[in-house]
């Protein structure tokens, strides 16, 4: 991907000379220039993540498999959680929420455009930190290794006695950098759509985009800060003598965990709802309908924000918590269940009686309901607790967060590529190969994560290397590898579009799906300063006004 | 007209896929169950949720298929009415000028879609409360039987304190009969790194914690072997940290009780093997009652040979294995803690035909 | 300004809960109770510093620079004078009563915790001081006015968490 990103920059350089370019990209302070960095850094890691993903696949293609030694097995699977969280989810819809935001709330540029910039280097330091540990994860005895510790890193693993050398400190310091990153463009986007929107645009105008990423924001502020506590904690133990996870001490290894996932759950979150953003924008604009029933669907965000801040401990259901704290957390996490289910009904609700066209970005939508719709039953049959006893760290697990994060968030982000691509560079992605990339995606997907499911009620435990065989697991696992591979191959497609349409694609226009939010009145690419004359708007969806001057939507609102 | 064309095609595909991704999904769940249903009595080879054998998997095996039922059915309703909005109002006429109607929301509609999911809800934790209740709060019957788990990296301690038993990585409980209930409750507890017990037919798993102690319990009702595995990340060998249960018939119970407290094999017919066990490294980390060998670090090897495999189940028990794991450990276990002993030959098989006389 | 202390208090706020949750917790000594000496004196200098930052951001918007360069310098020394108050009293602990971050969990909650707020205090005192060369420069008038009271914001978050980490430390952990 780093070549995709020069041919960006290079093709950019008409006349001036390409160090010139690269030193404009580096210094920018462009809401949309850092947008676009923030994706392609983030896909960069994709591919990295993927390739890891492919490495554990082979790896579990049949039992008693020796591709690769059992240490650097669970390296690959510590890097690639950590890779595909922090330094791929995060960031690219950090980039999307920093790209859009300012445009589609009348704005010309962020509140804070040095702090933007400083938070996506901090981000990318984070990410290029944990990959030198492959250098220098041993310190000075030669050859390195990565953290070996699993993604959550649960104590007493990470302590001096259990993970000498530097690998942890590594992933401890590359999650604090990129947290405060998170932590200050959280900061911008809060300041930025409470204080800059344009004129007419209250509150409830706002596109739902903006207002989820509002949400995603401030919950950013409250889950991220634990884990930065948490890793402080971690290095005091590490490198100052500290006990607070040291068990020999008095030190208890279950804080860790309450800590972890007091960040971990919410994060979740903050990862699915700017998802939801996507989805509540490309839904109605290609069923040409408005979104169905605009202030339930933020009410339901706000909802989910806060009852996700009191299921965390559903990941702990087999620590021997007492029954009363297993029920309550049992109830609190069936809960979100109910305000996730009243988006998916509006969405549906937005579908039905419209006009539905099957572009590329709005197949990637539907794939996301139909997957987002398991993912959430998966997730009520793991909150009730018993059941989770027999689920909780087996394959099951692991094939539902792929789920929510494959078939979820991924959808939602590749419809958002498809959707917005056009505005970014001005051309529009190819649509053969978009949906070409749809289905192979899609097959992929369902082979590896609908059988995924079936070892982990077969008994099988996540994160081992491999595997006994004759226990009923391995004719699965070699289907769930294939299914791998096509979605690699899937991805290649996808990137190759990337590339192929930014040369080759057709020219967009300032409006190519004939969509109602702000951004589609400037060029494509919008100029740097946005709007030559800040908008003023009416309603939810201003061009609507603009295109039907005889039924404008601020009637019914 | 050709885009229309297309579009229609697109549908189908879509309704398709769908379709053949649900058969799919069914065809591997009637693959799981026809793998469950193969095992015979005896040997439990899939160690699968659904085929329980104990108080605790058996309901939780009900609430389980209740929550299938329940999310299934969900799933039905939702699916259909997305299938068939995707069908109904799919755009017929691509580039027809005239919008859909406007519609903005309905408050009965949302209530309802509300109201409904909220009753689901609290149906499910009812049924799912019970269950909590009647696992985690179950009382202690007088013929409980009780054992200490102790969880390492990368093996299994089992003590049996009121019979003054010591063992490693199969643990053996009495087959319990519902009307003379004779339970096994284990104490969880680890030495180092968080692990979990988990035999998916027994019950469902508790995690062992260091500074920490757990406890869970179960009641087999069919005499047989049931496997399971460390479910919870515990560093390298995570993977290789089996674990296997033999619910043995109240007879052979006893037996082996009575085996297991007899002191350690003490004929001197391999004094040689026995010398060379006494005087190196073994003794820092190994137990054989008797002898001047009570570490704790690694496995007690007082009836070693009373055990079906060695390196908590990553081999056979059979002397060319025993001989391996000595002297080279890796090739059986990377990153396992026991280390390579760097023996002559000579020593090796005197030290393994010791170790065999350890019934 | 309001985001960032939203955020630190959630900082703040796990290492609270950890200190709680390790009250009494460790197995060797010193205890709190052996070891402690409730800081009343430099804890009201703290205290006192919110009221002359306030007053100060006051007079600079009625724009009488004089009146609030001395009370800045007065927050400033305040502010240095608790600082210096925790040095005394961790020198105290380390080389009279033996008790480092390392000798047990109250060691180590304790450092980490207090170390936190009195990190916080310095980063303060830094920014105040930047403000009062501004100020001694000339450049600092009324119109600056709604950024000091954002830096003044800042100083009454750490007082407030002060007064927390008080109640945790000196009155619950005893």
């Amino acid at each position: 991907m780093s070549s995709d990103a020069l041919a960006i920059q290079t093709t950019e350089a008409t006349g001036q000379p390409w160090v010139q370019t690269l030193h404009e990209w580096v210094t920018t302070v462009d809401h949309k220039r850092l947008g676009v960095l923030y994706i392609l850094y983030s896909l960069f890691f994709l591919v990295i993540g993927g390739m890891e993903a492919i490495v554990i696949r082979i790896q579990l293609m049949r039992p008693h498999n020796d591709f690769v030694s059992p240490q650097v097995f669970n390296r690959m699977f510590t890097m690639h959680g950590t890779t595909m969280i922090f330094f791929v989810a995060m960031p690219i819809l950090f980039g999307f929420g920093n790209y859009l935001v300012p445009l589609m709330i009348g704005a010309r540029d962020m509140a804070f455009p040095r702090l933007n910039a400083f938070s996506f280097w901090l981000t990318a330091f984070g990410g290029f930190l944990l990959y030198f540990s492959l250098l220098g994860g041993n310190g000075l005895y030669g050859a390195g290794t990565a953290p070996d510790v699993g993604w959550w890193a649960y104590a007493p693993l990470t302590s001096r006695a259990f993970s000498p050398g530097h690998s942890s400190d590594y992933w401890t310091i590359a999650l604090l950098a990129s947290g405060f990153g998170s932590i200050g463009t959280a900061i911008n986007l809060i300041v930025t759509i409470i204080s800059m929107r344009c004129p007419g645009m209250k509150l409830s105008r706002m596109p739902l985009l903006a207002w989820l990423n509002l949400v995603m924001s401030g919950m950013v502020l409250l889950a991220i800060t634990p884990l930065s506590a948490a890793q402080l904690m971690l290095l005091v133990d590490r490198y100052l003598g500290g006990h607070f996870f040291d068990t020999q001490a008095g030190g208890s290894a279950t804080l860790w965990m309450h800590f972890f996932w007091i960040f971990g759950h919410p994060e979740v979150y903050v990862l699915i709802i700017p998802c939801f953003a996507f989805v509540s924008e490309i839904i109605p604009v290609f069923s040409r309908k408005p979104i169905f029933g605009y202030p339930v669907m933020v009410g339901a965000t706000v909802c989910i924000a806060f009852v996700s801040m009191s299921v965390w401990a559903h990941h702990m259901f087999t620590i021997g918590m007492s029954s009363y704290a297993n029920s309550f957390f049992t109830i609190t996490t069936m809960a979100v269940g109910v305000p996730t289910g009243i988006k998916i009904f509006n969405w549906l609700g937005t579908m039905w009686g419209g006009k539905i066209l099957f572009k590329t970005p709005m197949l990637f939508c539907i794939g996301f309901l139909f997957q987002f719709l398991i993912a959430g039953l998966t997730g009520i049959m793991l909150a009730s607790s018993p059941f989770d006893w027999q689920l909780s760290g087996s394959y099951f697990v692991v094939a539902h967060f792929h789920y929510v994060i494959v078939g979820g968030i991924l959808f939602a982000l590749f419809g958002a590529f498809y959707y917005w691509y056009p505005k970014i560079t001005g051309r529009m992605l190819n649509e053969t190969l978009g949906k070409f990339h749809f289905w192979l995606f899609l097959i992929g997907f369902h082979l590896t994560f609908d059988l995924m499911h079936i070892p982990g009620l077969l008994g099988m435990p996540r994160r081992i290397y491999t595997y006994e065989p004759g226990r009923g697991w391995d004719t699965l696992n070699f289907l769930v590898s294939i299914g791998a591979f096509i979605q690699g191959i899937a991805i290649v497609v996808f990137v190759a579009n990337l590339i192929f349409s930014y040369f080759k694609g057709a020219k967009a226009g300032n409006d190519p799906w004939d969509a109602w939010t702000l951004e589609w009145s400037v060029s494509s690419p919008p100029p740097a300063y946005n709007f030559s004359t800040i908008p003023t708007v009416a309603s939810r969806r201003p061009l609507w006004d603009l295109k039907h001057p005889e039924d404008p939507d601020n009637r019914y609102e | 007209m050709r885009i229309g064309e297309t579009m229609r095609k697109a549908d189908w595909q879509v309704i398709a896929s769908r379709v053949a991704g649900i058969l799919f999904l069914l065809a591997a769940e009637l693959l799981a169950a026809s793998l469950c249903s193969a095992s015979t009595p005896a040997d439990n080879p899939v160690p699968s949720i659904f085929d329980p054998h104990s108080t605790p998997a058996e309901s939780i095996r009900h609430l389980s298929v209740f929550v299938l039922g329940i999310t299934g059915l969900i799933f039905l309703v939702v699916f259909i009415l997305l299938a068939y909005a995707v069908v109904k109002f799919r755009s017929r006429k691509a580039g027809a000028e005239r919008e859909p109607a406007q519609v903005y929301g309905s408050t009965q509609i949302e209530l309802a879609w509300t109201v409904i999911p909220i009753l689901i809800v609290a149906v499910l934790f009812l049924a799912t409360a019970r269950v909590i209740h009647g696992i985690q709060d179950a009382p202690k019957p007088v013929g409980t039987i009780e054992v200490t788990a102790i969880g390492h990296q990368f093996w299994w301690e089992f003590r049996y304190p009121a019979l003054g038993i010591v063992t490693a990585n199969e643990l053996h409980i009495p087959v319990s009969d519902p009307a003379h209930p004779s339970p096994t409750f284990l104490k969880l507890l680890s030495a180092d790194t968080d692990h979990s017990f988990w035999i998916p037919q027994l019950a469902g798993k508790t995690d062992l914690i260091p500074n920490r102690v757990n406890q869970m319990w179960m009641d087999p009702q069919r005499v047989g072997i049931y496997l399971g595995q460390c479910a919870q990340y515990c560093g390298t060998q995570h993977a290789k940290m089996l674990l296997r249960v033999y619910v043995d018939s109240p007879e052979d119970f006893n037996a082996w009780v009575s085996e297991q407290r007899q002191p350690a094999n003490q004929d001197d017919k391999e004094l040689s093997g026995k010398h060379i066990f006494e005087t190196t490294s073994c003794v820092n980390c190994h137990a054989v009652g008797g002898t001047n060998g009570t570490g704790r670090f690694g496995p007690d090897l007082t009836h070693l040979m009373s055990r079906r495999t060695i390196a908590a189940g990553a081999a056979e028990n059979t002397p060319e294995n025993l001989r391996l794991w000595i002297q080279n450990p890796d090739a059986i276990k990377t990153g396992s803690l026991m280390p390579a002993m760097k023996l002559s030959d000579a020593e090796l098989d005197a030290l393994v035909r010791y170790l065999e006389t350890l019934q | 300004m309001a985001c960032l202390i939203f955020a630190e208090s959630a900082i703040f706020t796990i290492f609270v809960v950890a200190y709680l949750f390790y009250i009494g917790k460790s197995l060797s000594g010193p205890t709190p109770r052996e070891v402690l000496e409730t800081p009343i004196f430099y804890t009201i200098c703290l205290l006192s510093s919110s009221l002359t930052i306030h007053f100060a951001g006051k007079f600079l918007e009625r724009g009488s620079r004089g009146a609030f360069l001395l009370l800045w310098l007065l927050t400033i020394a305040l502010g240095a004078l608790f600082l210096y108050g925790t040095g005394k009293e961790w020198h105290r602990l380390i080389y009279e009563r033996g008790l480092t971050i390392s000798t047990n969990l109250f060691g180590t909650t304790y450092y980490s915790l207090v170390g936190l707020h009195a990190f916080h205090v310095t980063a303060g005192l830094i920014m105040l001081t930047i403000v009062l060369l501004f100020g001694l420069a000339g450049r600092v008038g009324p119109e600056q006015s709604a950024r000091v009271d954002v830096l003044s914001l800042y100083w009454h978050f750490v007082d407030a968490v002060w007064v927390v980490v008080f109640t945790v430390v000196y009155v619950l952990g005893r």
